[in-house]
């Protein structure tokens, strides 16, 4: 499902170069899920971000289901998430103009796609959200909020779904209903998961942990 | 395309106050230049409606003298129905006030005039009422400054008449004509019955015709002027009417114009910055889109359909409010026409003005949105990555747009593509300062601003001007624009104020005499001094023609229509060598002057007319050398006289330095060379020459003279008038107090035309002002309420507010007034081609106004921002 290979990543600043990731190569299987751990600075969400075609590489190559994402323009790569991915962020990133049901529905609506209310509003009732369709994210707490990016994230019925420390800003409770509802839903629609985080433990729940460490693979394990 | 209007509008929902109040900035530019658009069609309409009554017959033929019977015999023969009229400039004076004054036209009409459009008396038919030779109709003006009533008295000459009615409108002449010199209607016999007709040199004889159903009236008119090409006499019909007024409808027209596209220009500068700011916000919301999966197009058309929203928004109240301007601005103008206006709703020119707005609104709006396509996904990860410093390839071609768009529609608005592209480049100009300046602060601010002696809160408020998300930019672009249109309005006031009112000021004369002959001169200078006005200048007027020029005789070269240009052929501008009155160049004859330099023909009237020269020794404050020698006195003996003419009139003539020309002195040929060019001051109220002599060639021709003296007041001024009336009954003053009344009469209602429009462009300024200082609010809530988290006291944030509010309205006011200056001084040069003024407490004032109402503004839009919960300021977006 998702194939890296030899992925480097270099910025330049103040007439200086920065390498954050190194050579990283790794294969995802269809289904599988997979965390990717690591100190803060190591390159969990350069990797990420590389990986969902938001950023090209300096060197190396990335493959979506199949398709290379590399040498795509910006607005190819878009198409490729559109169809293919799905995304958890630490901090939700809902559009705060739109409602609940609204966010959800961006991804198939940019689709051309405005028939599938219903479903939006199903997928929402499925996160517990079923009363809290035309509330705007100002007016839902901060589960509340990651919750309707999960629906979100789902709606455009993704091969491939990344998660950005999902519960980096969540309570001990609510971030627990959260993994509860992710791997859920993972399971019910035979997801691909990669999962960036800090927390051993949430990482421990999936099948396989790649850790970094100065923007190399310091270890790539079965759990 | 679905996705992106729902987008559109959803996503509008938490900013459709703001975005209400960014259109804002341009609905009043919208409304000027709707209302001034609407105003110009509507004029134009009722031109074309009424204009037969715009001169009361078919053709009118003008001449100084009274018409031989031969002419008159030619035009019974044309067939139709003649009505004439002899009329003469004099004093009016009203018996029950001793002592007053007024010089009026004295006008007889014999016939059935106006043929077409009606003469308004009160009472109605007044005029059919003056065949008893003792009654008089006055125009309106006489009733309302000097109090006339129906049945007063008033003397004019030997003739005493009794007021029978008032004149209120007559086709034929603007109202603004009887400012000058209202018109007192009397009849044949009692204008003979005055005396003035016999002594006056100045009557003016005109015939109006109305001609039989199938005559065309211009190819008449053509034949008449060819047949009395040699007599001085002036042909006027409809249509020649018709594109006098155009014409100077248009310069109005151009004028208001250009005022309401700056301020539209101000307000599409307001648009960008709030637009730039509100885009800013925006970038979390275009990250999450991209990662959801849309193209940066998509993001640009959300944003831009809102952009375009928004512009349509402020179009549509611009145009409604430019339809009530439209009903406001021909009770303001209808002094200067000569008919009422009828109003109705333009919606071509609505549509015009508002697709301007749009069109405009939208080029500046794309400026800051270039930016959300290239938002990259990585901001909903990283927000700091969310700047790209990369200039984007699309933005010179915008810039180029909005050159373009502004050029084209200068150029549209003035008729010139000169002045469009000066407007064009003075923007621009003002642009780039401001810009320049923007990053040089921004610089400096980071550069040098040293850790002591400043306190924390200056060292805060300076910091603002560098820091990341800072306003310098848009603030000194906003800020110092609107400063410099608005002071620069100021300063073209005064530029042209001073170019009016510079008449009489000081020591300069105030009170003219004219037809002075030689033996009486020595009595008038007696009189004056006698009655403490002694006279300051005078000059001797020799009249005469032009014999030959270059070597060809004028009878020649009228014969060869590829050297001269004969359409204007007797229609000269009264001269200002007639006498040395003031000349106001304009109109019709500086449309032929133009026309026949484009054509590269003389003008005919420059050949034909009879010119009224002077000689000196010196010259006058009010004419310069712009080339060649100025010789004050002719050396005895040689062949040729060394003489001075008025740049504008040789380049009517054609003629150089060294070119030759041979006058006829009253009989007498007299051989000149061009030996310099003058640039002469018309509009100063003195005696001023065409041509000017040096000493020792015309002292022994047959002359008169002009005397100029001041009055040191009003009653000074009455009192030597009288006593020259008295005893040299034969010679004319002219009062300029009198005149300069009137001058200040016009342009008072000129200032209020331009002060009502140019209010527009300032509270657009105060508008764009508010929205930038808003904008700024929004962004900087959260560090506000962070500092007041930390402990910042209330006085502290507002102290550093006042810092950085204080810096840019200092910075922005300053670069603005710089450019108020140079750009009125080349409006001074350029168009008003008159002397700068430069009216420092004026110029200071404005930018003190302008710093002042900056601060208070960024006060007052930040009022309340410290006393907001954090919470409640970090939960919300902003």
């Amino acid at each position: 499902m998702l194939k890296v290979e030899r992925l480097t990543k270099t910025y330049r600043s103040a007439g200086t170069a920065l390498t954050v990731l190194r050579e990283v190569s790794f294969a995802i299987a269809p289904g599988a899920t997979v965390a990717i751990v690591g100190p803060s600075g190591s390159g969990k969400t350069t990797l990420l971000g590389l990986c969902a075609g938001l950023d090209r590489p300096t060197s190396g190559t990335v493959s979506i289901a199949g398709e290379a994402i590399g040498g795509m323009d910006e607005d190819a790569r878009a198409l490729v998430r559109n169809a293919h991915v799905g995304f958890v962020f630490q901090n939700f990133q809902l559009i705060p103009t739109l409602t609940a049901l609204e966010n959800v529905l961006v991804p198939v609506e940019l689709a051309g796609d405005s028939s599938r209310e219903t479903e939006a509003r199903e997928l929402l009732a499925r996160v517990g959200l079923g009363q809290r369709c035309d509330h705007y994210p100002v007016q839902l707490s901060g589960g509340e909020q990651q919750r309707v990016a999960l629906a979100r994230a789902f709606m455009n019925r993704p091969k491939i779904l990344f998660c950005d420390e999902p519960t980096g800003n969540l309570d001990g409770d609510t971030a627990a209903a959260m993994v509860e509802l992710i791997f859920g839903l993972n399971r019910e629609r035979g997801t691909t998961l990669v999962l960036v985080t800090h927390d051993l433990e949430l990482a421990r729940k999936c099948q396989r942990i790649i850790r970094l460490k100065g923007g190399a693979v310091l270890s790539d394990e079965l759990t | 395309m679905n996705f992106i209007l729902k987008m559109a509008w959803r996503d509008s929902r938490a900013s459709r106050r703001r975005l209400v109040l960014f259109s804002l900035s341009i609905v009043l530019g919208i409304a000027a230049l709707t209302g001034i658009g609407s105003l110009g069609e509507n004029l134009r309409r009722t031109v074309e409606l009424q204009t037969k009554s715009l001169l009361g017959s078919d053709l009118a033929v003008t001449s100084r003298k009274p018409f031989d019977e031969a002419a008159m015999k030619y035009f019974r023969s044309v067939g139709g129905e003649i009505s004439s009229e002899v009329a003469l400039t004099t004093q009016l004076y009203f018996t029950k006030r001793p002592g007053e004054r007024k010089l009026v036209q004295a006008v007889a009409m014999e016939g059935g005039f106006p043929f077409y459009g009606d003469a308004v008396t009160v009472p109605a038919g007044a005029l059919a009422h003056l065949g008893d030779g003792h009654s008089a109709v006055l125009e309106e003006t006489l009733f309302v400054q000097y109090d006339v009533q129906v049945g007063d008295e008033v003397r004019l000459g030997a003739g005493t008449f009794k007021v029978v009615g008032m004149l209120k409108k007559i086709p034929g002449d603007a109202a603004i004509v009887a400012l000058f010199s209202p018109r007192v209607y009397v009849s044949s016999a009692g204008l003979a019955g005055t005396g003035l007709l016999k002594k006056d040199g100045f009557s003016r004889h005109r015939l109006h015709f109305k001609l039989p159903p199938a005559t065309d009236a211009e190819a008449l008119a053509k034949a008449m002027k060819e047949k009395f090409k040699n007599a001085r006499v002036q042909f006027d019909t409809v249509e020649e009417r018709k594109r006098q007024l155009g014409t100077t409808l248009k310069d109005i027209y151009s004028f208001l114009s250009l005022i309401g596209f700056v301020a539209l220009f101000l307000g599409a500068v307001g648009v960008a910055s709030a637009v730039h700011v509100y885009i800013r916000q925006k970038i979390a919301t275009v990250a999450v889109l991209r990662c959801l999966g849309a193209s940066g197009r998509t993001g640009f058309a959300i944003y831009l359909v809102q952009g375009i929203g928004l512009g349509v928004l402020g179009s549509l109240l611009g145009a409604a409010l430019g339809v009530a301007v439209q009903f406001v601005l021909p009770a303001v103008l209808k002094d200067f026409l000569p008919f009422e206006v009828e109003l109705f709703i333009s919606w071509v020119s609505l549509a015009k003005g508002a697709a301007a707005g749009l069109v405009i609104c939208v080029l500046f709006t794309l400026l800051p949105l270039l930016a959300v396509r290239r938002v990259s996904p990585l901001v909903a990860l990283r927000s700091a990555l969310g700047e790209t410093t990369r200039l984007d390839p699309l933005t010179p071609v915008v810039y180029l747009a909005i050159a373009l768009a502004v050029l084209g529609f200068a150029i549209l608005q003035t008729g010139h593509w000169q002045t469009g592209l000066g407007f064009t480049l003075m923007m621009g100009l003002g642009f780039g300062l401001l810009g320049g300046m923007a990053k040089l602060v921004t610089w400096a601010a980071k550069r040098f601003v040293p850790r002591k002696p400043l306190t924390y809160v200056v060292r805060q408020g300076l910091a603002n001007l560098h820091r990341p998300n800072n306003r310098t930019v848009l603030l000194l672009l906003s800020l110092g624009l609107g400063t410099f249109l608005m002071i620069n309005l100021v300063l073209v006031r005064a530029t042209i104020l001073d170019k009016i009112m510079g008449v009489g000021a000081g020591a300069r004369p105030n009170l003219m005499f004219f037809d002075v002959q030689d033996d009486q001169f020595p009595r008038l200078e007696k009189i004056l001094r006698e009655n403490g006005t002694p006279i300051l200048v005078s000059a001797p007027i020799v009249t005469m023609r032009i014999e030959s020029l270059k070597g060809h005789p004028v009878a020649e070269l009228l014969k060869d229509e590829t050297k001269v240009m004969s359409r204007t052929a007797g229609s000269a501008p009264g001269g200002p060598g007639g006498g040395g009155g003031a000349q106001l160049r304009m109109g019709s004859a500086r449309e032929a002057a133009r026309e026949a330099r484009d054509s590269g023909r003389i003008p005919a009237w420059t050949l034909t007319r009879e010119y009224r020269s002077s000689y000196r020794g010196e010259l006058d404050e009010t004419e310069k050398i712009s080339s060649g020698e100025w010789i004050g006195r002719a050396v005895a003996g040689e062949a040729r006289v060394p003489i001075s003419v008025e740049e504008g009139l040789a380049k009517d003539l054609q003629v150089a330095l060294g070119d030759e020309i041979v006058f006829d002195v009253q009989g007498v040929p007299v051989r000149t060379y061009v030996a310099s060019l003058r640039a002469v001051e018309w509009q100063r109220m003195q005696h001023n020459f065409f041509v000017l002599f040096p000493e020792g060639v015309l002292e022994s021709a047959p002359k008169t003279f002009a005397a100029a003296a001041r009055a040191a007041t009003p009653a000074d001024s009455a009192r030597a008038q009288q006593a020259v009336a008295r005893e040299l009954p034969g010679i004319s003053a002219i009062d300029l107090a009198l005149i300069l009344q009137t001058f200040d009469g016009i342009f008072s209602k000129v200032a209020f035309v331009v002060t009502f429009m140019a209010g527009f462009t300032v509270l657009t300024g105060v508008v764009v002002l508010a929205g930038a200082i808003l904008t700024g609010r929004f962004q900087r809530i959260r560090e506000t309420v962070l500092l007041r988290t930390l402990g910042a006291t209330r006085r502290q944030l507002m102290q550093i507010q006042l810092v950085e509010y204080a810096v840019l309205g200092v910075l922005a006011t300053v670069t603005g007034g710089g450019l108020a200056v140079l750009g009125n001084a080349l409006l001074a040069k350029f168009v008003f081609k008159t002397a700068v003024a430069l009216p420092v407490p004026a110029l200071l004032g404005s930018m003190a106004a302008a710093v002042v109402v900056t601060l208070v503004t960024g006060l007052l839009a930040n009022r309340g921002v410290a006393d907001h919960p954090p919470l409640e300021v970090l939960r919300q977006e902003t």
